[in-house]
């Protein structure tokens, strides 16, 4: 178990506040190096907008993100990211009229360093850059299982690939968080089942943490090393997945509400 | 649907071919058209010459590649990077009066030579035309820059109003601009003439030598599509195009949106800025009151007529556009007064016709004459894979519960 590392990631006493509506609040939370945690809650308890404050999309009404012991409250979306804070989305956000590739390229801009002149000359720094980003996003897709599909625009791949296409993705930035919303949203349970073991896949070889927010409770029970859940914006227990099956506020606010929606 | 999508793979792995053969067939017709014009016109009979010079004259073709050179610059802005410039005029307006401010008498106190072919005894700013497209290119930049960077942070529309916004003030800054506390910036309503000739090799090239500016307008056009092309297969070219698919999924993969928006609007100014002296050097002189808001919406339109973010496709809508406004109308419209014994006034139903000739490309092939193939792909997928997209349409809205 990863979970005695040192947190990689802390969020402290995270509040956010929409026009007097409290979407979060007084959450703190860490993701430890190397394990698989997540974050689990009703529709509308605040998750997304949790990972919106961890990826600097939404400044916090009070508290602070630190990674890596460094404050990073505030701090603009693409610097996050380029620290190592990588994501996917909810709702599928690939660059549709692009290639697979081209996709995953896109994310390496942060490590890539040719300017304007050398692109236009191709100076040799820039050709060994290009071909050695075309080669790792190449590897990247193959590792995530679709590097057949390399050159196809990424609308036009299927919904599971594009599912893999946006890790891939988040990955060329070479993070050491991966934040993966909702990511078996729209999967059928085989494909679940597969998903939960590429996990750990990622978080093992890629030597990453990951936070995952999800739904299917029989992917965060196995997935997890430790559950996070929220309700109405507010921390209400923490723990392992067996503790978080038993523990009755969650049964209560989550799982059997969840169990009612789910028949 | 695999093998819709197959095909279009295959297809996609063609690209970098397709872009040599169109390079190619670009230097050709060049070279065709140039030797067409110098060798093989003036031995042909006077009639055909007479109709050369009404339907096809050289100046118009001069003026055409101009539009070219500012099409591809507004191209990256508008067609890589998705960002919608109504007031690309200024840009043009601002090259054109480096050209005046660098290569003619308009400085006369001052009196410097340097790499022009002009008379040592003119007084004024003479330098040379790669310098002053050089200067002309550094400083729209500047001024792209400049520009850019407050009103880079909007988005789409108000980006558009904010930026007709510069293309209006900029040309009138230019017209009123005779007398800003006592210094002459750029002779108002007089504008600056004559402008220097174009020194090539120790040559003066005269408003007749047409096919030596030919030349050099093509290059400039060439080198454009090169730069183009360059940029867009690069580092930058992605992020560009990632800004136009998904702006917050952009940021969120660390691309830096101010900055890259900012390169292509600068990369976009500085061939408005090189198209402006190549104008000036074309007409001999600079005229503020010929930087209007038409040209920024004629640059659109070839963009946009053309088919956006596809190089080759701008450089056809340009030609065309050019064409047809400069030559094309009147002399098709005085062919039809003559020949029906009619007195209209073509020229002045030119934007009907361009309006009208939008309004048709919008319904019946909103891409453009020659699409970026990934646009065509948007536009179209309704009429044939329509079962390509339901399922994602299910699952996203499974999603939404």
């Amino acid at each position: 178990m990863a979970l005695d590392s040192a947190p990689v990631l802390e969020a402290k006493n995270i509040s956010v506040e929409f026009g007097g509506l409290k979407a979060v609040e007084d959450v703190s939370f860490d993701i430890p190096d190397r394990s698989v945690v997540s974050l689990i809650g009703p529709n509308g308890a605040g998750k997304t907008t949790f990972f919106n404050v961890l990826t600097g999309l939404y400044k916090p009404t009070s508290g602070f993100v630190i990674y890596n012991g460094e404050d990073i409250t505030g701090v603009v979306p693409h610097k996050i990211a380029e620290k190592g804070v990588a994501r996917t989305f909810q709702n599928i956000r690939l660059f549709g009229l692009m290639t697979a590739e081209e996709n995953v390229m896109v994310a390496m801009h942060s490590h890539l360093k040719a300017g304007i002149i050398g692109t236009i000359i191709g100076s040799p720094l820039q050709r060994r850059e290009e071909r050695e980003a075309r080669e790792e996003a190449r590897a990247l897709l193959t590792f995530v299982g679709i590097g057949k599909t390399a050159m196809e625009f990424a609308r036009n791949l299927s919904y599971g690939d594009q599912r893999r296409l946006e890790v891939a993705r988040a990955l060329a930035l070479r993070p050491k968080v991966l934040l993966l919303d909702e990511p078996t949203a729209g999967m059928n349970p085989q494909e679940s089942a597969v998903f939960v073991d590429f996990v750990h896949k990622v978080r093992d070889e890629k030597n990453l943490a990951i936070l995952l927010i999800e739904h299917d409770m029989s992917v965060v029970m196995k997935v997890s090393e430790r559950i996070t859940v929220l309700d109405r914006g507010m921390k209400i227990a923490e723990g392992s997945p067996a503790d978080i099956k038993s523990n009755p506020r969650v049964i209560e606010a989550y799982l059997g509400k969840s169990a009612e929606v789910n028949k | 649907m695999s093998i819709i999508t197959r095909k279009k793979g295959a297809s996609k792995k063609k690209a970098p071919a397709s872009q040599r053969t169109w390079s190619i067939g670009f230097l050709t017709l060049a070279v065709a058209v140039y030797i067409f014009y110098t060798y093989i016109v003036p031995h042909t009979p006077d009639g055909f010459q007479n109709q050369i010079q009404t339907w096809f004259p050289p100046s118009a073709l001069n003026e055409a590649l101009v539009w070219v050179i500012a099409a591809l610059g507004l191209n990256i802005v508008v067609g890589y990077a998705g960002l919608l410039d109504l007031g690309f005029v200024a840009f043009w307006a601002i090259g054109g009066y480096t050209a005046g401010w660098f290569m003619s008498g308009f400085f006369y106190q001052i009196n410097l030579h340097f790499g022009s072919e002009s008379a040592k005894s003119f007084p004024g700013i003479h330098l040379s035309f790669w310098i002053v497209l050089l200067l002309g290119a550094l400083i729209c930049a500047f001024f792209g820059i400049l520009i850019g960077a407050p009103t880079l942070r909007l988005k789409s529309d108000y980006l558009a109003i904010v930026t007709l916004g510069f293309g209006e003030i900029i040309p009138q800054v230019f017209v009123n601009g005779e007398n800003i506390h006592g210094f002459n910036l750029s002779n108002g309503t007089k504008g600056i003439s004559p402008v220097d000739n174009i020194g090539l090799f120790g040559k003066r090239l005269g408003p007749f030598d047409l096919n030596y500016k030919y030349m050099i307008f093509v290059f400039m056009a060439g080198l454009m599509v090169f730069i183009s092309l360059r940029l867009r297969s690069g580092r930058l070219g992605r992020a560009w195009l990632a800004i136009r698919e998904d702006e917050l999924a952009a940021s969120m993969m660390g691309v830096p949106l101010m900055k890259t928006k900012l390169s292509a609007y600068a990369v976009g100014a500085i061939s408005g800025g090189l198209a402006g002296v190549a104008y000036a050097t074309h007409v001999n002189g600079i005229f503020a009151e010929r930087f209007q808001f038409s040209i920024s919406i004629i640059l659109l339109a070839m963009v946009v007529l053309g088919g956006m973010g596809n190089v080759w496709g701008v450089m056809v809508g340009a030609l065309l556009i050019a064409w047809v406004n400069s030559t094309g109308l009147p002399a098709l419209g005085n062919e039809i007064n003559s020949t029906f014994n009619t007195n209209i006034n073509f020229p002045s139903y030119t934007f009907l016709i361009f309006g009208g000739l939008l309004i048709l490309m919008m319904l019946f092939r909103r891409e453009g004459i020659l699409p970026e193939s990934r646009l065509k792909m948007v536009l179209h997928e309704n009429d044939d894979d329509v079962e390509n997209e339901a399922p994602h349409r299910n699952i996203s809205e499974e999603e939404a519960l």
